[in-house]
This record gives structure tokens, C-alpha cells and sequence, in this order.
């Protein structure tokens, strides 16, 4: 049949091993991993992820954006000869030979209730809400657990002096998985406390732009409404005139 | 995995052909390819996977029967339910609550706040999740947001880019509501303590979009819906909204008279459901990349399996330009680990360029997102000047290094981090070295088809964000999605809060309208092998799903 070669079926046979799985002859290379404790053999070179669904599992918990930004897939494991724990995103991170590896489906954390309107711009609202900041024994154990290589640590102790700007900065990429919490011997829920750091910063610090505000002023004013009724009744053809007559900013 | 030799994380023979990107680029550094006319955007678009013979077919039955889709969207909506009548009791209502709101997006999120907000008590809205709250495409948006708000911009200019994004085919009245609401959704970010990227005299930083002719895209770094949607749930959490995670939807619940009142959860851990009758209810479940349409890898999270478009199809509501559907240009191609995953457009907004096997830049970088595809797929396919991987895909360069030559050192590290990080975990430096694209599934354009209000046609049925039909017409742009959510979240929960306090009578609660779908399939002569919704796509090995038994 002509439609057997067409570009779509070239492409979806090309995308074939990430939709449907991987062929177990067209593995090459195999590795021995240990899920909870029991021995599967998966093929090389997927991520922790992919190589535990591979063996069968079904992820319910455990897996969300599966691209490295929600945090749901924080992983343990040790490797066989090592004594160090490590921590990973399993979608995010190669299964190797001889990982025992272990999901965390939850990690328990008390937030802080607060309004952020209402709270005063200063440490004292920062240990208000958790006053466990000051049992901060800086152990680095939350840094080494990051799997975003934040230095968590740093964080903590620039929370503790109440340097918002600073907490903001290091923490904006936490994606919030919870492993510096598990780890943590003083029992922080360190994400939790970024949060309400960078709102704190972001609520006071940044300014809203004063074009921001002639803006809303504008449409409130009702600046658009003239536009608005000869643009939306437009027909198509008036509205792709329009459209080939835009002007582009430079650059 | 030691026989293949890798350099700066490449198969060597990729690398060498790495090294004509790199010679070319100093010739190219101030030069784009120009814009395409109307004409070549047509003419490129014909191999666009929504444009190719292939793949759709006809709805045979309901509310769009007779209208064209894709045929993994047609499977599921001519499929059975996943329960019968008999066996649900609908008798014992488990949530009785004003507003229901199902998916816990940034549009579902943004709902509860400003329903909230309207006055119904937190106790009386319930949003319930099918994984963890936040487990959604939002928070992995990392472009931007568009908003017109600089003094050169305007919500018509905003308006007619969208319009023609979208081929002219988007709700006027809907699209003005996206784009006048814009300026209002970045002042409630910054209440609400959002980090939103200012420059040093604290005016925001504003960039490019594909299709867009102002610079209005705002972003958080490459965490933009990450940002967004962490600060929104944080607000949620502040209120004490009541939520639910691991509670999918597996069916509408109607009041007899055809509107819609409630829902069924099932526990997916325990395997019993739950009752829910609301007053109101708000879809925002997303959207469909899970489906891998027309084979396709895709961006999005693990749930999007078009769950909201099934439920509210069986009540009988309206579907629109569910036929289109967004493949983002630039998707990883390799390392194998990440294909399909996301390298959002503000690279090339902010220089790189897409380049051929040949080190040539073939293609303007910022046309939209159907035309920049296309370009890709002819680019490979049919001009042959693609670059293949170790396991048989094709794909162009995205010229990293450039947007680092042009901005100076640094800013990849700086502006894009999430992605900087994931290509260091795979050894790829993509400073350095560029990266390999092709289209990825991405976004649907089209959906549920809704009102400015985010209405329904089923009397007390809401949507908001991906799951709604209209707004965006048949291609949606850059950073009108992430706002999408926040537009009509934010409407939705207020004219949901309005509905709910209007109803005075409420019927009982049935499942008639599931009844009525089942016989249509029958009359069809659709076969009961297919159940909708799926919930969750199928990625387990094929040799053990082969010796799989069912004990208990």
C-alpha cells in the first residue's frame, strides 16, 4: 500500500521505542538493577523510570511530568560496593548496573498557613511560622541530597539571618520533591520555608512596573472599547488584512 | 554501553557533524532567513502531521458526529464507560459542595482561589486530582506568559497574533477576554509574590514569541509554570480549599434534566469511588499528549489522556477544532533518555537557530509553531538534510551556542537553567554544543468549546485551560497557554461561584446520560472493546504485560 512509506508512518516508526517500548532484539546492551530489592535485567541507557516500567511496574504514584520539573519521581538508591546513599529524579537519571533502588511516594511536610498581605517583611515571619529554622545543625546533609544540586544548606542559613533576596535566588529552582526534608536531622521542611521566602520577596520586592499600571488603568478606562467593536465583529478577510499589516518591533 | 565512544556526551560521528555548526556560525550570527510569505506557510504546512493524508477520522456518534479527529481522540470517545449503573449507589453522596473543580492545574488551582474569592467557603469547593496536586503540563511551561502591557503593545495587537496563530479560526469573543485579561493576571502574580523576571529599572523583561510582532512573552527563568503554579497552590493551601490527589474522574454525574451536578471518584489506590454532587463543576484535566498521536513523542506530564474531553462529551457537551493539534517544534531528539521533552521556543526568541546537516540556517526561528514544525519535517524528510540518531530518528540542530555568542556567556546558565541542568545529566553542554529537535507533541488546540465565561453548553459544566475549545482557534501561540489558565480559571471560578449561588432547586443526581451514550455506541454497532477514560497510558514491557495474570 502507498500509505506504508509515507513521511507519518517513517516518523512514527522512527518514534517507535518511546511510544510502544523497546524490541527485546533490538537490545544490545543490558544492565541488572534491583528494584526494592529484587534483581531485574533492563536495557541500558533508559532512565530509572522507564527501566522500572520496563520490568512491569505501573506507575500511580511515584511519576507526574516525567521531564525533571514536579518532583514526584524522588528516588534513594545505593550502588552495590558503595556506602553513600544517593538521591535522583528517576526520569531524570540513567538506571545503572547494580542500583537497589527505592521511590519515595510522599513526603510528609507541615506548611505554614499564612496570608501573604498580612505578614511583615522581616525574619521574625519566617520563624514565626517555622521555628525549627534554628535547629539548623548545618550538616549539608539537605545539599548533598538535592537532586537539583541546590546548596540547600546555604539557603537555610541565609533564611536564618533573614536575607530574602538571597533564599529567593538559591531556592527559585526547587521543584519541591522533598528529599532535603527526609534527610534532614533537625526535621526542616525546607521547601516549605523557601516558599514562603520567595513569596515574601517576590510580594515586596518587585515593584509593580509602571507600565504595568498605565495598562490596567487604560483598559479600565476603557481605552480598547472602539477597537474592540470594529475587531471582533470583523469578518476573517478584514481580520487577516489586518494581520498582514502588522508592524514587527525591531529587535 | 562502554562500545560506542562518546564525546561531550555525542556519538562521535554526531559530534563531527557537530563541528559543521560550529564553522558555519560565525557567517550566520547576524543573519535569519526571512519570514515566510502566506503562500510557502501553506505550502510547508501540508506536511504539518494535522495537514498529512492519514491519521483522523469521522466521530460516528453525539454532539459532533460527522466531524473529523484524530483517530486516537475518536477511540476514546467511541468507547465504553467504566462502570455500569448497576453498581454504582448514588444514594450516598460522599461530597456535597458548591463547586466541584477537577484537575489541579494552574486553571484549576486559579479556579478555587477566585471562587474562593466570590465568597463560597472553602469547605464547599473540592478540586480533586487524578495524581498529586500540581502534577500537570502547567508546571512544566517554560517560555512565558503573554501579557501586553508595554506602552508600544496593545490587547488588539496581542488579539490579531493570536488570531493569526490560530488561522482565524478562534472565538473572537473568547480570545478578547484571553488577551484584555492579560495586564490583570501579571498584577495578581505579583500579589500573590510571584518572581517574575524584571530588568534593572524594574520594568519586566519582555522577549519574543513565535508569532508574535511585539516583544510581550514574561517569564520566571525557564521555570515560568513551575513559578506560577507553586505560588498559586501555595495561595490554594493558605485558604484551606478542600483537595483531593489520587482521585481521577471516572464519570459525570447529570441531575436528570441534563445538567451537570457532580462526579464519580475512584481512589486509585483502594479501587472504591466516591460520590461528589456540586452545584456547579469546572473541567480544567488538559489535555492529550499521552495519546502519542500519530506516534508522536510528546512534552506533556503523565496524565494528559484527554479525561475532561470523554466525561464532558458523554453529558453532551460541544467539542471544537479537535483536530488540531500542536507539535512544538523543538522537542529533544536526542539523548534518547529525554526525547520529546520540551526546549522551549524562548531559545530560539532569544537566538538560536535551527540548522540542517549542512551547518545552513533553513528556516526564520520564530514563525508559528505549525509552520516552524513543518519546516523541520521537510527539512529531514523530504530534503534529506537531517541528522539521524543511534536509535533512527531524525533531527535538526538548535544552535545553542549562538543564542550564547549573541547574548553573551552565561546566559544559558542564567535564563535556562532546568534545561542546562537536564543536557549536563546526559553530559551535553549545550553552551558549547548545539542540540538536536524534532517535533514533539505538544499541546491541543482545541477542546471543549467554551464561552468569555468559560461556559458550557451543559447548564453548570465549566472548563478552563488546555481541555477548552476556542480560544486559540486551531494553533495556539507561545505563552498563551500558561495565560490560558490563569484567564479563564480566574472566570470560570467567578461565574461558577455565580451559577452556584443562582441554583435554587437541585434534582437527583443519575447517571441517564451514561445510559443514553451506551445505547448510541451500541446503535453504532461500536463493539465494547474500548474503555474511556484511560487515566493513565501504558508504558509497561511488552514481555511481561505477554505473561501478565490477573489473581487478585
Amino acid at each position: 500500500m502507498k500509505e506504508k512509506k509515507s513521511i507519518m508512518d517513517r516518523i512514527a516508526e522512527s518514534n517507535k521505542s518511546v511510544i510502544t517500548g523497546i524490541d527485546e532484539k533490538d537490545i544490545e546492551y543490558w544492565v541488572t538493577t534491583y528494584i526494592m530489592g529484587k534483581a531485574y535485567k533492563v536495557p541500558a541507557g533508559l532512565t530509572i523510570m522507564q527501566a522500572m516500567e520496563f520490568a512491569g511496574y505501573r506507575f500511580v504514584r511515584s511519576a507526574g511530568c516525567r521531564a525533571g520539573f514536579c518532583g514526584a519521581c524522588a528516588t534513594v538508591y545505593r550502588k552495590a560496593g558503595d556506602y553513600k546513599l544517593q538521591t535522583a529524579m528517576a526520569c531524570q537519571t540513567r538506571v545503572e548496573d547494580g542500583m537497589f533502588l527505592v521511590q519515595i511516594p510522599f513526603a510528609p511536610g507541615n506548611k505554614a498557613l499564612y496570608d501573604i498581605n498580612k505578614e511583615e517583611y522581616n525574619v521574625g515571619t519566617l520563624f514565626k511560622h517555622y521555628p525549627e529554622l534554628a535547629r539548623c545543625v548545618s550538616c549539608n546533609t539537605c545539599t548533598k541530597a538535592c537532586p537539583q544540586d541546590l546548596e540547600v544548606m546555604d539557603y537555610i542559613q541565609d533564611a536564618i539571618k533573614g536575607d530574602f533576596k538571597a533564599v529567593a535566588k538559591e531556592s527559585f529552582d526547587c521543584i519541591q520533591c522533598g528529599l532535603c526534608a527526609i534527610r534532614c536531622p533537625a526535621d526542616l521542611v525546607q521547601y516549605h520555608i523557601a516558599q514562603l521566602a520567595r513569596r515574601m520577596y517576590g510580594r515586596y520586592e518587585c515593584q509593580e512596573p509602571e507600565h504595568l499600571k498605565i495598562r490596567l488603568k487604560e483598559i479600565e478606562n476603557g481605552k480598547y472599547k472602539e477597537g474592540w467593536d470594529k475587531f471582533v465583529n470583523a469578518s476573517i478577510k478584514k481580520l487577516e488584512k489586518l494581520y498582514a499589516e502588522r508592524d514587527r518591533e525591531s529587535d | 554501553m562502554a562500545e560506542i565512544k562518546f564525546i561531550r556526551g555525542y556519538p562521535e560521528y554526531m559530534h563531527e557533524l557537530i563541528n559543521i555548526v560550529h564553522k558555519t556560525r560565525t557567517k550566520r550570527k547576524d543573519y535569519d532567513p526571512p519570514a515566510m510569505s502566506k503562500e510557502e506557510r501553506e505550502e510547508v504546512l501540508k506536511l504539518h502531521p494535522d495537514y498529512a493524508p492519514g491519521g483522523k477520522r469521522k466521530i460516528s456518534i453525539g454532539q459532533n458526529k460527522g466531524d473529523r479527529g484524530p483517530n486516537e481522540v475518536v477511540d476514546l470517545l467511541e468507547a465504553y464507560p467504566l462502570i455500569e449503573e448497576e453498581e454504582i449507589d448514588l444514594s450516598k453522596i460522599d461530597y456535597d459542595v458548591d463547586i466541584l473543580i477537577i484537575g489541579g492545574g494552574l486553571a484549576g488551582t486559579s479556579a478555587a482561589i477566585w471562587a474562593n474569592s466570590q465568597g463560597i467557603p472553602p469547605e464547599k469547593i473540592l478540586l480533586t486530582n487524578k495524581l498529586r496536586h500540581g502534577d500537570a503540563n502547567s508546571m512544566m511551561a517554560e517560555g512565558g506568559t503573554q501579557a501586553a502591557d508595554r506602552p508600544n503593545d496593545s490587547p488588539l495587537i496581542h488579539f490579531l497574533d493570536a488570531m493569526g496563530g490560530g488561522h482565524f479560526a478562534n472565538k473572537p469573543d473568547v480570545l478578547k477576554a484571553l488577551v484584555e485579561d492579560a495586564p490583570l493576571i501579571m498584577h495578581w502574580l505579583l500579589e500573590l509574590g510571584a518572581m517574575i523576571d524584571i530588568e534593572e529599572n524594574k520594568d519586566f523583561v519582555e522577549k519574543w514569541g513565535g508569532g508574535t510582532c511585539r516583544r510581550r512573552m514574561h517569564a520566571c527563568r525557564d521555570y515560568t509554570g513551575l513559578e506560577e503554579l507553586r505560588v498559586i497552590r501555595d495561595e490554594f493551601r493558605d485558604r484551606k480549599i478542600s483537595c483531593l490527589e489520587y482521585y481521577p474522574v471516572i464519570e459525570l454525574l447529570t441531575d436528570g434534566e441534563g445538567r451537570a451536578a457532580g462526579a464519580v471518584l475512584w481512589n486509585f489506590e483502594t479501587g472504591d469511588y466516591k460520590i461528589v454532587k456540586a452545584k456547579a463543576t469546572i473541567l480544567a484535566t488538559g489535555g492529550f499528549g499521552r495519546l502519542h498521536i500519530r506516534g508522536f513523542p510528546t512534552t506533556n506530564h503523565y496524565g494528559a489522556t484527554c479525561d475532561g474531553v470523554v466525561l464532558a462529551y458523554r453529558v453532551g457537551a460541544k467539542l471544537r477544532d479537535v483536530d488540531t493539534v500542536q507539535y512544538h517544534p523543538t522537542g529533544a531528539a536526542f539523548p534518547p533518555q529525554i526525547i520529546g521533552l520540551l526546549l522551549t521556543e524562548k531559545l530560539r526568541s532569544m537566538g538560536a537557530q535551527p540548522i540542517n546537516k549542512d551547518g545552513e540556517a533553513f528556516v526564520f526561528p520564530l514563525e508559528p509553531r505549525d509552520v516552524e514544525a513543518s519546516s523541520f519535517i521537510r527539512e529531514c524528510y523530504i530534503r534529506e538534510k537531517g541528522i539521524l540518531t543511534p536509535t533512527g530518528m531524525r533531527g535538526v540542530w538548535l544552535d545553542t551556542p549562538l543564542l550564547e555568542l549573541k547574548n553573551g556567556e552565561g546566559t544559558i546558565e542564567n535564563a535556562f537553567p532546568g534545561m542546562n541542568r537536564m543536557f549536563k545529566r546526559f553530559d551535553i553542554d549545550m553552551a558549547k554544543d548545539p542540540v538536536l529537535v524534532f517535533p514533539t507533541l505538544h499541546y491541543q488546540n482545541g477542546g471543549v468549546e467554551t464561552d468569555p465565561e468559560g461556559k458550557t453548553n451543559i447548564g453548570g459544566l465549566f472548563v478552563a485551560g488546555e481541555i477548552s475549545g476556542g480560544v486559540h482557534g486551531k494553533n495556539r501561540l507561545m505563552g498563551n497557554s500558561t495565560l490560558d489558565c490563569m484567564v479563564f480559571g480566574r472566570r470560570s471560578g467567578i461565574y461558577a461561584a455565580e451559577y452556584a449561588k443562582a441554583v435554587k432547586r437541585r434534582g437527583k443526581l443519575s447517571l441517564e446520560h451514561m445510559k443514553k451514550y451506551v445505547n448510541m455506541l451500541k446503535k453504532a454497532g461500536i463493539k465494547p472493546e474500548r474503555r474511556a477514560p484511560i487515566l493513565l497510558p501504558e508504558y509497561r514491557g511488552k514481555a511481561v504485560l505477554a505473561r501478565m495474570i490477573d489473581v487478585f
